[in-house]
């Protein structure tokens, strides 16, 4: 063949930087370049650098949606880790074809787009919705009360949009906890609520903090949800954020807006990461 | 044995999973009826939903866009990542330890972000055609199931088979083609069918990328909800769902469904 043994390896290692090259363009011009744009123009703005940012955080109305969008996801993400840790411990201990089930019943919200399961909420919140017609019908209400466009709205379509998410990156942590450790400590005499708060729920940190990022972003960063169970009344930094860019046109602001969700996205998933690489237990 | 499990754990998750499928339950229920608003239990059994479905234009146009830049957008990602997951699970290949940061920056960086940076900086500035940028847009988005799927299954490789092919005198691309891409066949199918529905269902990049003369199904779902409240809507979701149950068929005999628990 000719080839020496170091030439056909430089070639080897060539023929894998050109396989990966594409990938690698596609990346940096749909997202890393055009991202980029977006966020060095929010310095570009004609009032100085940071005006741009002044302007954001002079106006009320823009820190009410700010912190109204930080606590919408703070609660969100509270009651999914809540609800998506006792779930996903009897999902995990629930036996073969149960296990089965659940796990479907899990996916299938999951791959079932945000719009149609906002809808749903919609069916149910709405003024002659069923939640309504169920009261008048039982005769706790005499008139429909207005649960639609109000944060109440918003949360419960997004902890029904992020729970099965939280069960499912859940069930794969707990499912490697081995059942030695848990039998261990019930031999050892610990109650199951002792064996439960202090074998199970310290191996279950990491996951619990991949599950809360993964839901803060996604509720932090929302858009249909809020735009259909929200509206106007409770405007979150997406729909701001898509009001400014296609209604108003005012696409500074937008990509203001865009750098603000972007460093909150960002912070958060470094802070967490560096914690749940301190809190794991089978680490170090 | 299992351990036992508190009664009250187990009516919350109990609890759990009756909030998981009522709303969806109730969404067939609202297609199947036959009033001319939205109700649940449905009043009446009638289909005449689902033809409305195709009786307006709109719907029919945006599906059709929603199946083009679908198919389009994962054919590219596929095309793109399998080749890149090729070369990230070969270890003789030494690449730059950023790239594994750079594929996950689709999933840290906000959609919309995405959305209205492709529409500002390469539709606007760059005259880009807006389906270009909305492909674009959702290839990026899919991009790291692909990779991470299509990776998933070459880590079961055992990768001495395409080396005894090789040494036999088996040209490197034909051993691609016929040793290595039959044996990870099951994760380039469910890889596909993941990025499909991904890319069917997605809202926030779109959002931006659609306008009156372009808009895909899920865009016109939600415009058409924020001004009618009839069944139309209703049956249109029945339909993605009978989609998602396709999927979810399709991914428990390729990958298994617990390979989306970890």
């Amino acid at each position: 063949m000719g080839l020496s043994a170091r030439a056909r390896y430089s070639r080897g290692q060539f023929a894998g930087q050109a396989l990966v090259l594409p990938a690698v363009l596609l990346v940096l011009v749909g997202l890393v370049l055009p991202v980029g744009a977006t966020l060095s123009a929010t310095f570009g703005a004609p009032g100085g650098p940071l005006s741009a940012y002044d302007a954001f955080f002079a106006s009320g109305f823009r820190r009410t949606v700010l912190l109204r969008t930080v606590s919408v996801a703070l609660t969100v993400t509270t009651i999914a880790v809540v609800l998506g840790f006792c779930t996903a411990y009897v999902v995990s201990r629930a036996p073969g074809w149960l296990k089965s089930i659940l796990i479907i019943a899990a996916v299938f919200p999951l791959l079932t787009g945000v719009v149609v399961r906002s809808f749903a909420w919609l069916v149910i919140l709405g003024k002659n919705g069923i939640l309504n017609d169920a009261l008048m019908g039982l005769g706790l209400i005499e008139q429909p009360l207005s649960l639609l466009y109000t944060p109440g709205a918003v949360v419960v379509a997004m902890v029904y949009l992020f729970v099965p998410l939280m069960i499912l990156t859940l069930v794969g942590v707990l499912d490697a906890i081995p059942d030695e450790l848990i039998q261990a400590s019930a031999s050892l005499g610990a109650s199951p609520m002792a064996t439960f708060t202090q074998v199970i729920l310290p191996l279950a940190v990491p996951g619990l903090i991949v599950g809360a990022v993964l839901v803060f972003t996604g509720s932090f960063t929302a858009y249909a949800t809020p735009q259909l169970l929200g509206g106007e009344q409770v405007m979150m930094m997406g729909t701001l954020m898509y009001q400014q860019a296609m209604v108003t046109f005012d696409w500074v602001s937008a990509s203001t807006i865009a750098a603000i969700m972007m460093v909150v996205t960002l912070g958060i998933v470094a802070v967490m990461n560096s914690a749940a690489r301190r809190l794991n237990p089978m680490a170090s | 044995m299992p351990t036992r499990l508190h009664p009250a754990l187990i009516g919350v998750a109990g609890l759990v999973f009756v909030f998981f499928v009522g709303p969806l339950v109730i969404v067939l229920g609202a297609a199947l009826s036959d009033t001319t608003y939205l109700t649940f239990p449905p009043q009446g059994l009638s289909l005449r939903w689902f033809e409305n479905i195709f009786a307006i234009d709109a719907f029919r146009r945006t599906m059709l866009t929603s199946l083009q830049v679908a198919f389009l957008s994962t054919f590219l990602a596929l095309m793109i990542g399998i080749p890149a997951a090729y070369a990230m699970s070969r270890h003789r290949v030494h690449l730059p330890g950023c790239l594994s940061t750079l594929f996950v920056l689709p999933v840290l960086v906000p959609e919309l972000v995405v959305g209205f940076s492709l529409l500002k900086n390469v539709a606007f500035q760059l005259h880009a055609p807006i389906f270009l940028s909305l492909v674009i847009g959702h290839t990026i988005l899919i991009l790291p199931y692909a990779i991470r799927v299509v990776s998933a299954s070459l880590a079961q490789f055992d990768f001495s088979i395409e080396e005894a092919a090789i040494s036999l005198g088996s040209p490197r691309l034909k051993t691609f083609f016929t040793v290595l891409l039959p044996n990870i066949r099951s994760g380039i199918i469910a890889a596909f069918i993941l990025a499909f529905i991904t890319s069917i269902n997605d809202v926030s990049i779109s959002i931006f990328l659609t306008g009156p003369g372009l808009s895909t199904l899920p865009i016109q779902l939600l415009a058409h909800m924020e001004q009618f409240f009839d069944p139309t809507v209703a049956s249109v979701s029945v339909l993605l769902m009978g989609l998602t149950v396709v999927v979810m068929a399709v991914v428990e005999r390729t990958l298994g469904l617990t390979f989306l628990a970890k």
